[in-house]
């Protein structure tokens, strides 16, 4: 134990010396609550559409005003044939085209029936799929209108069609930030856990210090606790900075304890320090360490329902993201803290984190050879 | 073993591959002796000595190092040696004071043995306006003669100088091998390697490798004799001529 006590003097005396990697450690939380919950607004507010407008009636200059003044989209022409809308597409001015057929009100009136055509551009999935899907709860809601005017005079409680109404548990005006503040809570572990020790570590090996260590009787455990407790510690510190700037700025306060947070956040560090342990024991350098982190911190993020959601992955997908520990934690950090989900809600969560915790650990220091 | 030997190698072997970086090499080295491990870069040291310090799993043979077999007993061998390696390997960004600390503690040099010890360094290196600074601003002289007392600082029975004068200014040199002498006076056997023939002439045995194996092993003065040459410098040379392997 007092050789530990040795190597841990060593190692704060170390990190303090350091200054760059420390203010760093301390300016991510800052930087990333700060900037990336403002920026990442995942609503599409302005989508350009263009419109053919073939009827001229009262009817589609009603739909045309009522989509120009809904707020999601911006007009930026009017054509008079879809050749010349879709130009705007081409040329990357547009993402929609809604062409109006001639007899549009005609139609509707008469028959009750018409056809719209809506053409978007796929490039930006996103904005042409959610732009697609406002568009189209605007027709409906146009529609439900027209007909209401219609039959209205005759007998309006025949009206059988279903109002949905969404209501956001949770999260309750469906802010961007809720969803992504707690996720960044976890990506700031993550990037202390997985680069800083790896590249801690590997620097030894680099400058040639690991040599002089593997020749002296410092056990492994001793060694590896020594590399692992200060980072924990200052993990912990960045989680709770990170959550004192999101009461802050955010007024974000989990729901749930901070006992059972606190936990979680605990054991996800242990698993992630582990995880850059064992890069650490298989590169030679801060280079290599720098690339594999990397490697394996993207595909953490990209799968693990830091930005996007989880459920919407293929079963094979799902069982990637299910074996990161990443999602495990950013799953529960967001059921703790927005929905306040007790322990015994997430027990199993915390049960695949220890798990992750222990073989990452075993691996690393069943890795790492004093003599080889 | 025999009580007054620190080292004995039996056709100590290590291979990488089909690679024999160190072939069959046999000697011994007696308690308290100076003992020089010559050879051409490439020749197969570093590895010898790696092993030596348990650093390294042999292929084949037999050793051990302070009574210590090198398959089995590495930790064993760990806490009674000192190691100076190639590389200065003393952390840049702690001070001196620091260091000593550092090294004494975990081998289990207690703190007051500590503070005494590294007092009485500091005073021998006439580091006291130094002991508080970094040891990454110190002159490279330094440096290596501080990283030599940090590797005997736990008084081991052995310690490995891997070219511990590499890049040294002739006067550092001269102190550097005082200290050596010094250490030796007060029962330390030391193992080093080196490329200077002159520091060679300072050893009470040397051992030449060449290509992996053991191609001469006797006092200097013997050796000149055997060849008949009147240096080190010569000896060598006509050893390590018909090596085929060079660079590391």
């Amino acid at each position: 134990m007092k050789v530990l006590g040795f190597i841990l003097q060593k190692e704060f005396r170390q990190i303090r010396r350091d200054t760059t990697i420390l203010r760093i450690m301390f300016m991510l939380p800052i930087i990333q609550l700060v900037i990336f919950p403002l920026a990442m607004d995942f609503d599409v507010k302005s989508i350009n559409i263009s419109i053919v407008d073939n009827d001229h009636s009262t009817y589609s200059q009603k739909l045309i005003s009522k989509i120009a003044s809904s707020g999601y989209f911006k007009v930026v022409s009017a054509e008079t044939s879809f050749k010349k809308s879709l130009a705007y597409i081409e040329k990357g001015q547009a993402d929609l085209v809604m062409e109006i057929p001639a007899g549009f009100e005609r139609n509707l009136v008469r028959e009750g029936v018409q056809k719209i055509g809506i053409s978007v551009d796929a490039i930006n999935g996103t904005k042409a799929g959610i732009g697609g899907q406002y568009l189209n709860s605007i027709i409906t809601d146009f529609n439900v209108n027209i007909d209401m005017n219609l039959r209205g005079a005759i007998a309006p409680e025949q009206q059988g069609a279903i109002d949905i109404r969404y209501t956001n548990w949770f999260n309750p005006r469906a802010e961007y930030k809720y969803n992504v503040v707690p996720a960044i809570l976890v990506l700031l572990l993550t990037m202390i856990g997985g680069f800083v020790t790896a590249l801690n570590i590997v620097k030894e090996k680099e400058v040639g210090t690991i040599e002089q260590i593997n020749v002296t009787p410092i056990k492994k455990w001793e060694f590896i606790l020594g590399k692992l407790i200060p980072f924990w510690v200052i993990g912990m510190i960045v989680f709770t900075l990170g959550l004192t700037i999101s009461w802050l700025v955010y007024g974000i306060v989990p729901r749930g304890s901070f006992l059972t947070l606190y936990a979680f956040a605990a054991v996800y560090l242990i698993a992630l320090l582990g995880f850059g342990l064992l890069i650490s024991t298989y590169s030679d350098n801060q280079v290599q360490a720098m690339f594999v982190a990397f490697f394996f911190i993207m595909i953490f993020i990209l799968m693990s329902g830091f930005f996007t959601s989880t459920d919407g992955m293929p079963g094979w997908a799902k069982v990637i993201s299910d074996m990161t520990p990443v999602a495990h934690f950013v799953k529960t950090d967001r059921m703790i803290i927005l929905k306040g989900s007790s322990f015994d809600d997430v027990k199993m969560e915390f049960l695949y984190l220890v798990g992750f915790a222990a073989v990452l650990n075993g691996w690393a220091i069943w890795n790492y050879r004093k003599t080889n | 073993m025999e009580d007054n030997k620190a080292i004995i190698c039996k056709d100590l072997t290590k291979q990488f591959g089909d690679f024999y970086a160190v072939n069959k090499i046999s000697f011994e080295v007696a308690k308290g002796e100076i003992f020089g491990f010559l050879g051409a870069n490439g020749a197969g040291k570093t590895t010898a000595m790696r092993i030596l310090c348990g650093l390294s799993y042999p292929t084949s043979g037999t050793a051990t190092v302070a009574g210590f077999d090198v398959y089995k007993q590495q930790e064993s061998i760990k806490k009674n040696i000192g190691y100076m390696s190639q590389k200065f390997s003393l952390y840049e960004n702690l001070t001196v004071l620091e260091n000593i600390e550092f090294y004494g503690g975990v081998y289990g040099v207690p703190g007051k043995e500590i503070k005494k010890r590294s007092d009485e360094l500091i005073m021998t290196l006439g580091l006291q306006s130094e002991a508080k600074k970094l040891v990454g601003e110190l002159p490279l002289g330094w440096k290596q003669k501080l990283a030599f007392s940090v590797a005997i600082f736990h008084r081991p029975q052995i310690v490995f100088l891997d070219e511990p004068t590499g890049g040294v200014d002739p006067v550092t040199r001269r102190q550097f091998w005082d200290m050596i002498y010094q250490a030796a006076a007060s029962g330390i056997t030391i193992f080093v390697t080196t490329h200077y023939m002159d520091e060679a002439e300072y050893c009470n045995r040397i051992s030449v490798m060449v290509d992996g194996k053991l191609e001469a092993l006797d006092s200097p003065a013997n050796l000149k004799k055997e060849f008949g040459v009147n240096s080190m410098d010569e000896v060598f040379y006509q050893l390590a001529r018909g090596a085929k392997r060079s660079g590391e």
